[in-house]
């Protein structure tokens, strides 16, 4: 709003000088009568709160009592804190987990599903289904698979003589499990950017290939993975971003547990934050490393892409 | 590699992809009793709807669903709206500070809600609409996402198309109105599906700000009920089956623009 007033009242008083100006003039209002809605949004719902939670950082906040500056304190407690380190440490595991495997098996799966086959739209859906089930729905079939007591798994491999698996209990285990619901959910999306990747390589690239005796592994390993370059790109800097803020699947299928295995940085903010401590700063704090930590990736990653494209 | 080892994978790996949703199904429509015996539950012994008669009994199932329409509604009516606006503005407008304006937007990309809650949860008390639909419905239609797959989509719009119409005298909004929209049903249709998509699954937002059972949503029930029910799988899957049927019947009927639509959220 304030922004739009300011272009407003510069246009009036410059209004009538230069006709080439003006019209730069009223395209920048224009832009901004376009842009201010979602501004509007996005500063009182974004923005603001964003720079909140700075000052939350450098503030000791709790839900009661009034909140007292104390600088970068909070920074500090959080690199002494071993629980900070190790949600980190859980967090990167979990990223490197869910990544790469995702990625895999929606391109490996695109490329099977991209010719014809019997069936090949039924398969295509049923791979596509889990993306529109929500973290929640997917969280509470996960505990219903996992549970150690009465869960479906458990059951199975009792009825197969082979005893209960504690994948509750054993923190790999239980990471093992958070993994592989969040898998679930992802590879559907990787194969709907690759078998869109797909349908721009030229046809004519696999034909050249084929006269010269190049076998279809070596067409897959030398043309189709390059060919799909952009694809992973984006596919490999969304699915990190996505495991770096997982909340849903590890909130409501372990809470963590066992003990801090699988907690993650975004569910320790949360814990802190919302949990019985009721840490505003603190909470605070692990959000803002967060947020600084997923930014300075993506750069990373798109600057690496334009330096090779 | 011959067609039917191919199939084989694809429908091995199918069958597994399968199989939550299968287990979700099996359960809910399991007596309570059997559950707690300990077996396996691939196949209910007994098939019963009990678990859903149940849920209509105790809880207003018909206006939890209402107020998820509702809310799922108004949050992609304004969303969709705002993001056509700036999407255009973004791709075809040439304003001070548009660069840097975008790049700051895209950045929120980078901000995990969760992170942000505590700011977000004051700024809503501030606002005085704490506890009303606008406490979830405002918060969740400001997304960078959208702009960007606008922006993204209509700088594919020829720019020769504008000038023509420009030429004539037509204004901005004209243009917008009456030559991009038409041109953008493709992405109009994106943007409902993904904004009604993310607004019918959001329970934890919802769980803060409502405070009412009256006024939750279907996932923040499931939520609720997940505590009321503690292992009673059966009753918990038939809520979920529930929350999650309208967008399964919504996908499999709109598969194709739901999936052109995800496949252009990664052109570039």
């Amino acid at each position: 709003m304030a922004a739009v007033e300011t272009v407003d009242r510069t246009t009036a008083e410059r209004g009538g000088s230069h006709g080439r100006r003006q019209l730069v003039i009223r395209e920048g209002v224009t832009g901004y009568l376009f842009v201010w809605p979602n501004l509007v949004l996005l500063t009182l719902f974004l923005f603001v709160p964003l720079g909140w939670a700075l000052l939350l950082s450098l503030q000791d906040a709790k839900s009661f009592g009034p909140a007292t500056w104390v600088g970068l304190d909070n920074y500090r407690t959080l690199f002494t804190d071993s629980v900070f380190w190790r949600v980190l440490l859980n967090s990167l595991v979990f990223t490197a987990a869910t990544v790469p495997t995702s990625v895999a098996i929606g391109l490996v799966l695109a490329n099977l599903l991209n010719r014809a086959l019997p069936a090949r739209n039924s398969l295509r859906t049923i791979i596509y289904l889990p993306i529109v089930i929500s973290g929640l729905v997917t969280s509470l079939i996960g505990l219903l698979l996992f549970d150690e007591g009465v869960g479906i798994l458990n059951g199975v491999t009792r009825s197969l003589g082979l005893g209960n698996v504690d994948w509750q209990t054993n923190g790999g285990l239980a990471m093992l499990s958070v993994v592989l619901m969040t898998l679930w959910t992802r590879i559907g999306f990787a194969m709907v950017i690759y078998l869109a990747g797909l349908q721009d390589i030229p046809e004519d690239l696999y034909e050249s290939a084929q006269l010269d005796g190049a076998s279809e592994l070596q067409q897959f390993r030398f043309i189709t993975v390059p060919m799909l370059r952009a694809s992973t790109l984006f596919l490999v800097v969304m699915n990190v971003i996505w495991s770096f803020q997982v909340f849903d699947v590890v909130y409501v299928m372990t809470n963590g547990g066992p003990g801090f295995s699988t907690s993650m940085l975004v569910t320790y903010a949360y814990d802190r934050g919302f949990g019985p401590s009721r840490d505003f700063g603190y909470g605070a704090t692990i959000g803002v490393v967060l947020f600084v930590i997923t930014l300075v990736f993506s750069l990373i990653q798109l600057r690496s892409s334009r330096q090779e494209a | 590699m011959r067609t039917w080892t191919r199939f084989g994978v694809c429908a091995s790996i199918c069958a597994v992809m399968l199989f939550p949703l299968y287990a979700m199904l099996v359960v809910a429509f399991t007596p309570k009793s059997e559950l707690f015996n300990g077996g396996t539950h691939l196949w209910p012994a007994r098939f019963t709807t009990d678990n859903f008669t149940n849920l209509f009994d105790r809880f207003p199932i018909g206006t939890w669903f209402t107020n998820s329409v509702l809310v799922a509604a108004i949050t992609t009516a304004v969303a969709v709206t705002c993001n056509l606006l700036a999407g255009y503005a973004f791709a075809k407008l040439h304003f001070w500070g548009r660069s840097p304006l975008f790049f700051l937007i895209l950045s929120t990309m980078m901000i995990p809600a969760q992170a942000i809650m505590i700011p977000q949860f004051r700024m809503v008390s501030a606002l005085g609409i704490f506890g009303t639909f606008w406490a979830v419905i405002l918060p969740s239609a400001a997304t960078a996402f959208g702009i960007f797959l606008a922006r993204q989509f209509m700088q594919s719009v020829p720019d020769e198309l504008l000038e023509a119409a420009r030429v004539d005298g037509a204004g901005n909004l004209t243009i917008f109105l009456r030559i991009v929209l038409p041109l953008c049903k493709p992405l109009i249709a994106v943007l409902v599906l993904l904004s009604f998509m993310a607004q019918w699954n959001d329970f934890l937002w919802p769980l803060i700000v409502l405070k009412t059972p009256e006024l939750y949503t279907l996932p923040v029930s499931l939520r609720f009920l997940q505590g009321q029910y503690d292992a009673n799988y059966g009753g918990l899957m038939a809520m979920a089956l529930l929350t999650c049927l309208p967008l399964v019947v919504l996908f499999v009927l709109l598969q194709r623009y739901f999936v052109q639509g995800l496949a252009r959220t990664g052109i570039k």
